[in-house]
């Protein structure tokens, strides 16, 4: 009987079987790795520092490049033409939508945000960022982005830790210091350039001050309101000022419409006047003239002009007389018998 | 006898490597290194970053960051001198300055947040509650200039500060500095991150400026009825005058043409009163005799010959 054992037949897969094999092998594999960490990629919007045991050596261009392998020469990328947002008060989750988190993740480590005890309580936690004194104590909604990029790698790489959470906390404290300096009338409307200007500076400094690396391209204030209790108080006071406003530019209006129109009467009637004047004195001077000739004719055959005169006058008054009755000279009365009903025949003599 | 000798020389080169492993230590850029050797310290701090030694296994590497650190301690309710309760929010940059030193006393980061808490809130209550809200507020009395230019700033007074947000972070900042020195921690700065006021206060801090508000709307409104007051008396003191003097020039026209007419008629008619009134009466007494009843003589100018032919 044949016993078979599990293996026979089979190649031994002993080391020795592969002695031929196993140092090219091993050649191969360690030439594969060495090549591997040989070579390296910085993209174009980056930079990359490169450290040797840790120490920075130097800085490197995009592009392909060769550094020492094995981990004796490591590389970091930066991303030196990124722009990075930070945004206080709110968050963008995604564009063009805005929501409020129930909480916030704790960066690893050391770097933790920590929550004050009234945000464990329930409160917004925005509504803690962007809550902020002014300089008459009152109290304003700030909402803010702060724009940055890296400008240089090496500081940005090895002077400060967590950069991101000391923008965070710096850009906070900056903004503050500056709307605690403005009125809250300034901070809601016609002073939020000069805000924006002095934070950006301000912030500008306090990183260069720490070598940070960084440079602070924009502060822009988003919203900036009332916080929601006082809001319609706020209100209150922007209709009343469209109120007062707009009273005086009815009395105004009013005023103009009322002025250059009476001043307009006023001149016609001056010109009717003197129309009126210019009437009578021509009417005058017209009546004047006439009688004047008259006065010359009748001058020259006094008697017979004043016959002539009378008869027209009679010619032309006895028509417009309604009823004539011609009697003698001699008759001393009428008889009073009036027609009382005029239209009847009248027989009196 | 030829795998022996590979056996031997694999493990010999192993053992080599582990203690050249042991002995070699690297210091990031980010780092400082400090050598113990059965918990003594042996070396100083080491701050030159790259490949270093030491003896191997005996000698322990404990390494710190070098780089500008964060701390942002819990708020701390605080009462200011003129008895505003306030949440303060204070953040600092620190570093650990003597790693030696830091080992010693805190030994980690961890360890290092939790005692700046405790230094920082202590220092800040101090400091704080020795001076009003406002200082703690405001840095500059830039804001006393600009009163009055805006009409909604009204009835508001702006207290002058003495010292300021800035000079209160500063003290604040000397005072915990020697305590931090000697836990090896340098504190390099700190800044109020947030005031806000507690969460009562706050509602009586809304009413204050809900009703300033109401003021500032009221008084606004009356300007405008003033205003507009003056604007409508203008308005009938303008119109008056001007209807006035148009009346006036009017009256003075006509007076001066019925005057003329009177003098040019007075002067033509003047110079024969009788045929002036012959003519006149003659012209008037059609219209006047107009559709009358007349009772006529023949003894009229107009009727004799009626009677005869002379």
């Amino acid at each position: 009987m044949d016993i078979r054992y599990p293996n026979e037949g089979m190649p031994k897969l002993s080391p020795m079987r592969f002695g031929p094999w196993l140092l090219p092998l091993i050649l191969l594999f360690l030439a594969f790795a060495a090549t591997s960490s040989l070579f390296y990629q910085v993209d174009q919007d980056e930079e990359g520092v490169v450290q040797r045991f840790g120490k920075y050596v130097r800085t490197t261009t995009p592009g392909l490049h060769m550094k020492l392998p094995f981990g004796i020469e490591i590389v970091t990328n930066v991303p030196v033409k990124h722009v990075f947002n930070e945004e206080f008060g709110y968050r963008t989750l995604q564009p063009g939508v805005r929501t409020i988190y129930a909480g916030r993740e704790a960066s690893p480590a050391q770097g933790t945000m920590r929550m004050s005890r009234e945000f464990q309580g329930g409160m917004d936690p925005y509504l803690e960022e962007s809550l902020m004194l002014t300089g008459d104590l009152n109290i304003a909604v700030v909402e803010w982005i702060v724009q940055y990029l890296i400008k240089d790698p090496v500081q940005y790489a090895f002077n400060v830790r967590d950069s991101q959470e000391t923008i965070r906390n710096m850009s906070e404290a900056v903004m503050r210091l500056v709307v605690g300096d403005h009125t809250i009338n300034e901070v809601l409307t016609k002073g939020r350039v000069e805000i924006q200007h002095e934070a950006k500076k301000m912030l500008q400094d306090l990183l260069d001050d720490y070598n940070a690396g960084i440079e602070v391209r924009n502060v822009i204030l988003q919203d900036v309101t009332p916080p929601n209790e006082v809001k319609a108080s706020f209100n209150e006071v922007n209709q009343a000022l469209q109120e007062k406003e707009k009273m005086i530019n009815q009395a105004r209006q009013e005023y103009n419409r009322v002025i250059p129109r009476a001043k307009g009467e006023a001149e016609q009637q001056i010109l009717e006047a003197e129309g009126y004047a210019q009437e009578r004195t021509n009417k005058a001077k017209g009546d004047a003239e006439r009688f004047l000739l008259a006065w010359e004719e009748y001058r020259k055959a006094p008697l017979v002009t004043k016959k002539r005169l009378y008869l027209e006058m009679t010619a032309k008054l006895y028509p417009e007389i309604g009823e004539k009755i011609i009697i003698d000279e001699s008759q001393k009365s009428l008889l009073p018998l009036w027609n009382l009903n005029p239209k009847k025949e009248g027989d009196q003599s | 006898m030829k795998q022996t000798g590979l056996a031997v020389f694999i493990i010999v080169f192993s053992l080599l490597g582990i203690v050249m492993m042991n002995s070699a230590y690297v210091v990031d850029q980010t780092e400082q290194a400090v050598i113990t050797q059965f918990g003594e310290p042996m070396s100083g701090p080491v701050v030159e970053p790259g490949l270093h030694w030491k003896t191997p296994f005996i000698q322990i590497v404990h390494t710190f960051d070098k780089r500008i650190l964060n701390w942002d301690g819990y708020p701390s309710e605080v009462t200011t001198l003129d008895k505003k309760l306030i949440w303060v929010d204070v953040a600092g940059r620190w570093r650990i300055e003597d790693p030696l030193r830091f080992l010693q006393a805190i030994q980690n980061e961890r360890n290092a947040q939790s005692r700046l808490d405790a230094i920082m809130d202590g220092e800040t209550r101090n400091v704080i509650s020795r001076y009003n809200l406002v200082e703690v507020v405001r840095s500059t009395n830039t804001i006393l200039e600009k009163k009055d230019k805006d009409q909604l700033d009204i009835d508001v007074v702006f207290d002058k500060i003495e010292v300021g947000r800035n000079t209160i972070t500063r003290e604040i900042l000397n005072a915990a500095r020697p305590t931090a020195k000697e836990l090896g921690i340098e504190l390099i700065d700190i800044r109020i991150k947030r005031i806000n006021y507690i969460r009562d206060v706050l509602v009586t801090v809304y009413e204050r400026m809900i009703a300033e508000r109401k003021r500032a709307a009221e008084q606004l409104r009356s300007e405008g009825q003033g205003v507009r007051a003056e604007i409508e008396g203008q308005r009938q003191r303008d119109l008056k005058k001007i209807t006035s003097e148009a009346y006036m020039k009017v009256q003075a026209v006509k007076g001066k043409a019925d005057a003329e007419a009177t003098r040019i008629y007075g002067e033509a008619y003047s110079k024969d009163p009788d045929f002036y009134a012959f003519v006149t009466t003659l012209e008037k007494y059609p219209q006047a005799l107009q559709n009358s009843r007349a009772v006529l003589t023949t003894d009229n100018e107009f009727l004799k010959y009626l009677k005869r032919s002379e």
